[in-house]
């Protein structure tokens, strides 16, 4: 039995899941997928949005411009990479210049800092591969990129430091509430009982919620695809490039990532399959396309992989952040679609806050904010990396030789908190398998470290949960038995 | 810092044969540096035979034709660092390497050879739709896993691509135990040799698809089953032609590119057709003292020719630390890919520099038949010799004469091209 | 009379010969442009043979697999049946490049070779 429960392990749970552990509490975290950071969460842009596209007033908003108000010392504090790089949204076409105005002021009304409209010739000056039609832009300068897997997990990290439970491939197939008052949660992997319930669950979070309330809520997954272009064109812009925004969203932005690859998406494409993270041929054209209306000679032939994420669209068009009221103890947390990622730890504060106030949370004594990432040895010098290598040897070994990623790291990234077990846990956790041969060259040698760390056969080694695994069986298995 | 006269960077087959020629052109201080725990490269997973006619006489396999370089390596005492990762060549010929027992420590070289091979075009750079399960692997990491490791990826197997690398592993996986289902080829041709069409695939009843490509990938935890198309002149997939073949493992045999992160960090000036860097006669980069050949220069078809060049390489090197090379005077005869003809190597030749012949090596971009490559010397056709069949699966050379270069000198331009008469 | 359709390996080219057969005698080869088809042709549909090359289980070594291969050439018919024998082996780490491993495989007459050097553990 716990306190309370959070569904999902994505960047919304984390976040909550963090903010929580401040506090007095028995908090637990459900994650149907084998790691954390698996749906919506790992397949996004990786920017931190200034603030200024949501309607005043709305969640989106408050939370957009908190969010990012926060992350600097979230980042700080995590020890993770976050770079306030700049946005601009870019018009071009003459009809629509003005509009640049518009979010200029929404931006002031949702208490943005640092916009400056651009004209042409300012805009170009700023980024010379601007498309040729370029008009105008508007810049905020408090946008920032950051890497999406690495917040997560390290929120979700420090939270688990700090006494949170998370109980991987467990899937929540049903909840009721007892006489007593206490939620019981069916799963595939038994049932949990909680008081509280926070309901944090993506692209799921209509059917969690529907479990428990008869005012139906629907989430519809709006799909995403990307192309990840290589380092080599990571300096082709250096601001987060926008159009400007329709209805459907924020339209295909061009960036520079913090890890310094070139991104080049999304489409908004509405579907009805949850996992559906399949990308299309014509998604990749219409990117492109749309791409290059207003940044001109993009490198595609540079791309290194493709992917889609599916963004958690609510029918209301704001944030879903409360209890639910015709089943108390229940909090929601859904239609959390662009700016989630930046939202995500005023997310976590607001939910916190909720709760604190409910039910007169206290403080903990002690509370650790701050966690130490990964050792980056490239950013050692040849004296520290060589003092490094000889007190352990593994950071001598590179594994990914795209990424640079030694022995070392990985095997920190399997033995840390909530540590990797697959190997795209490892890559969202190192890089390892990132770069350009996207791991090609790595893969075997990442299950032998894999293999050695946890025990688990070769056949064991899992791409990214029960079902992916990499290889099938031993050679000779069929004459020569198991060797 | 460390300071050895000759740095090579990979000990597979190109490293190795610039180290024995270098050693005997005679220099004592060379040092071959590899990444991975043996040397031989990527031929010790290349369990097959067909390596080494040209230069022993004899098919050997993989490992074996390794085996007879690296015994020379021994007996001539050549030092080497196995488990050692490179991390860094600046253009004054510092070598930044690395390793478990040693740590990270840099060398001075005299000279370098870059000799770091090539890597397969991962799925990613091929823009293939759908799902990104596992059960997608290129294929060398398959051939690793199979021959290396001993582990069998799947059962139930697509290939895509006609490389070399596909056809080897469509008949591995055969003889292992799997079905290869298809071999999908996005080309009108396949850019494997014949030997390897009717040995690997039409000798197990292999289907080969020419101009058809893998349009959708199914499966989002495990790859399930893969849908191909036949595409148009321009490569793009035909409506109503999709085939859906289940499977449960899709190899890429896409292509290779030469693996030169390093070489761009010193400065190495790069040919975009190749994606190896630009040399001259004496397979110099335009960085003086740092020297490049094997699949790093650029993508070989015959190990043979690799070891040649290697050969080559490691003898220009050796010249230019014994104060042997004459200086470069900067004013080189350029050589002109065209019509057909898609790169030389090397691209430029100093008369004063090269040996009494040259190979010159390249590849067309097409399939010809019945054609002709010319040579020019300048407006002059000096060469124009009958090819019943060329294919850009296949290196072809022509051979220059110092004689007949010391003959021309004011010649500016020397331009390799196909003609049909 | 029996046709059998080949592609040539003997170079890029490829030509497509068509082999014209009696009793197992070649009566005619057509659609070759040269001697090395004429020649691959009637080798091909009278004794095809081919080197099976593969990999064996080793036990104690510093990798888990040899490569192997056939010496010489084996008949292709017997392809399969050579597998079989491959497969069955588990040698003994250290193995040495031209170790013997099957003498006579399937009474072709030819021996199975390791084609690889693993050391001990």
């Amino acid at each position: 039995m716990h306190d309370l429960i959070i569904i999902g392990a994505g960047v919304s749970g984390a976040a909550i899941a963090r903010e929580l552990s401040k506090y007095k509490l028995d908090v637990c975290v459900l994650e149907k997928c084998q790691d954390l950071c698996e749906g919506t969460s790992k397949a996004n842009s990786g920017i931190v949005h200034a603030g200024y596209d949501a309607t005043p007033g709305s969640l989106k908003a408050k939370l957009n411009v908190r969010g990012n108000e926060m992350m600097t010392e979230l980042c700080k504090d995590l020890d993770i990479p976050f770079k306030r790089n700049g946005s601009l949204v870019v018009s071009i076409h003459k009809e629509t210049v003005d509009g640049l105005k518009d979010l200029y002021d929404r931006g002031i009304q949702n208490g943005v800092k640092g916009m400056k409209i651009l004209s042409r010739e300012e805009a170009l000056q700023l980024e010379p591969n601007l498309s040729d039609q370029v008009q105008g832009a508007l810049l905020a300068e408090t946008a920032g990129i950051i890497c999406p897997f690495k917040l997560n997990i390290a929120m979700a990290e420090n939270a688990n430091v700090n006494g949170v439970e998370f109980r991987f491939n467990t899937r929540v197939e049903d909840i009721k509430k007892d006489q007593e008052g206490l939620w019981h949660i069916r799963t595939n992997n038994g049932e949990y009982i909680c008081k509280y319930i926070v309901n944090a669950a993506g692209v799921y979070a209509g059917d969690i919620h529907n479990m428990v309330s008869q005012d139906k809520m629907s989430i519809t997954p709006r799909r995403g695809d990307y192309c990840l272009l290589d380092k080599e064109a990571g300096g082709h812009v250096s601001h987060t490039i926008f159009p400007q925004p329709t209805n459907l969203g924020k339209g295909v932005l061009v960036s520079p990532t913090v890890h310094g690859n070139l991104i080049v998406g999304p489409t908004a494409i509405d579907i009805d399959d949850k996992e559906a993270t399949a990308t299309s041929q014509e998604g990749i054209n219409i990117l492109i396309e749309k791409a290059s209306d207003h940044v001109k000679d993009l490198p595609m032939r540079k791309v290194i992989t493709s992917f889609a994420g599916l963004r958690a669209h609510g029918t209301k068009g704001d944030f879903i952040i409360q209890e639910v009221k015709d089943a108390p103890g229940f909090i929601d947390c859904a239609g959390i679609e662009s700016p989630g990622l930046t939202s995500s730890p005023a997310i976590g504060e607001m939910v916190a806050n909720l709760l604190v106030e409910k039910l007169d949370l206290k403080k903990k004594e002690k509370w650790i904010g701050t966690r130490k990432d990964i050792l980056n040895p490239a950013e050692l010098s040849l004296e520290e990396r060589n003092e490094l290598i000889k007190k352990n040897p593994a950071y001598g070994n590179i594994v990914c030789r795209c990424e640079s990623i030694s022995e070392g790291e990985i095997i920190d990234a399997i033995r840390r908190p909530l540590g990797a077990r697959t190997l795209d846990g490892i890559k969202r956790r190192t890089r390892a398998g990132m770069g350009r041969c996207q791991s090609g060259f790595c893969s075997p040698k990442t299950m032998e470290i894999l293999h050695r760390e946890l025990g688990l056969a070769y056949e064991e080694i899992e791409k990214s949960g029960p079902g992916s695994e990499i290889v099938l069986e031993r050679t000779k298995n069929q004459k020569g038995g198991n060797y | 810092m460390q300071t050895y006269d000759i740095v090579i960077i990979g000990g597979g087959p190109a490293g190795l044969a610039a180290a024995i020629s270098a050693r005997k052109t005679g220099v004592e201080s060379i040092l071959v540096l590899e990444r991975d725990k043996e040397l031989g490269g990527i031929l010790n997973q290349c369990i097959h035979n067909g390596f080494g006619l040209h230069t022993f006489k004899e098919e050997l396999t993989g490992p074996e034709y390794a085996y007879r370089f690296v015994e020379q390596v021994l007996a001539e005492n050549i030092e080497y660092r196995l488990n050692t990762m490179v991390m860094d060549i600046s253009s004054d010929r510092v070598v930044t390497a690395m390793s478990k027992e040693d740590g990270m420590y840099q060398i001075k070289a005299g000279a370098i050879i870059l000799a770091m091979g090539c890597r397969e075009r991962p799925r990613g750079a091929l823009n293939i739709p759908g799902y990104r399960p596992a059960g997608i692997f290129s294929a060398g990491t398959a051939q690793r896993l199979v021959n290396i490791e001993g582990y069998l990826p799947g059962r139930q197997v697509v290939i895509l691509g006609s490389g070399d690398i596909g056809l080897i592993m469509a008949r591995r996986m055969t003889l292992e135990g799997a079905e290869v289902k298809v071999v999908a080829e996005l080309m009108p041709y396949s850019g494997g040799l014949k030997r390897n069409i009717v040995q690997c695939l039409d000798d197990f009843g292999i289907p080969l698809k020419l101009s058809h490509t893998v349009v959708d990938i199914e499966g989002k935890d495990h790859i399930s089953a893969v849908t191909i198309a036949a595409v148009d002149d321009r490569g793009k997939p035909i409506p109503g032609t999709e085939e859906r073949y289940s499977c449960d493992t899709l190899l890429l045999s896409c292509g290779l590119i030469p693996e030169n992160e390093l070489s761009r960090t010193a400065g190495v000036e790069m040919n975009p057709v190749t994606s190896g860097p630009i040399v001259n006669e004496s397979l110099e980069t335009n960085i003086p003292g740092i020297f490049a050949c094997g699949n790093v220069l650029h993508v070989h078809d015959l190990v043979d020719y690799v070891s040649e060049e290697a050969g080559r390489a490691g003898n220009a090197a050796a010249k230019f630390v014994m104060g042997q090379l004459p200086a470069d005077k900067g004013k080189p005869v350029e050589i002109k890919a065209c019509d057909g003809a898609r790169y030389t190597v090397p691209s430029t030749i100093d008369i004063d520099r090269m040996d009494d012949k040259m190979t010159l090596r390249f590849r067309v971009g097409a399939v010809y038949k019945d054609s002709y490559v010319s040579v020019y010397f300048d407006d002059e056709r000096v060469m124009h010799n009958k090819k019943r069949i060329m294919a850009p699966g296949e290196m072809e050379q022509v051979i220059l004469l110092k004689d007949k270069l010391v003959a021309k000198p004011h010649l500016k331009t020397i331009t390799v091209k196909i003609e049909a008469q | 009379m029996e046709k059998r359709e080949l592609t040539c390996i003997g170079c890029p080219m490829g030509c497509q010969i068509t082999v014209e057969l009696e009793d197992g005698q070649v009566l005619s080869v057509a659609g070759n442009t040269c001697g090395i088809g004429d020649k691959y042709a009637r080798n091909e549909v009278t004794h095809p043979e081919r080197t099976v090359t593969s990999t064996a289980i080793v036990v104690g070594g510093q990798g888990p697999r040899a490569s192997v291969k056939t010496k010489g050439n084996v008949p292709k018919d017997k392809i399969a049946d050579v597998m079989k024998e491959i497969d069955g082996l588990v040698l003994d780490a250290p193995v040495k490049i031209g170790d013997i491993v099957i003498k006579d495989v399937c009474g072709t007459g030819v021996d199975v070779v390791v084609t690889r050097n693993i050391s001990k553990e």
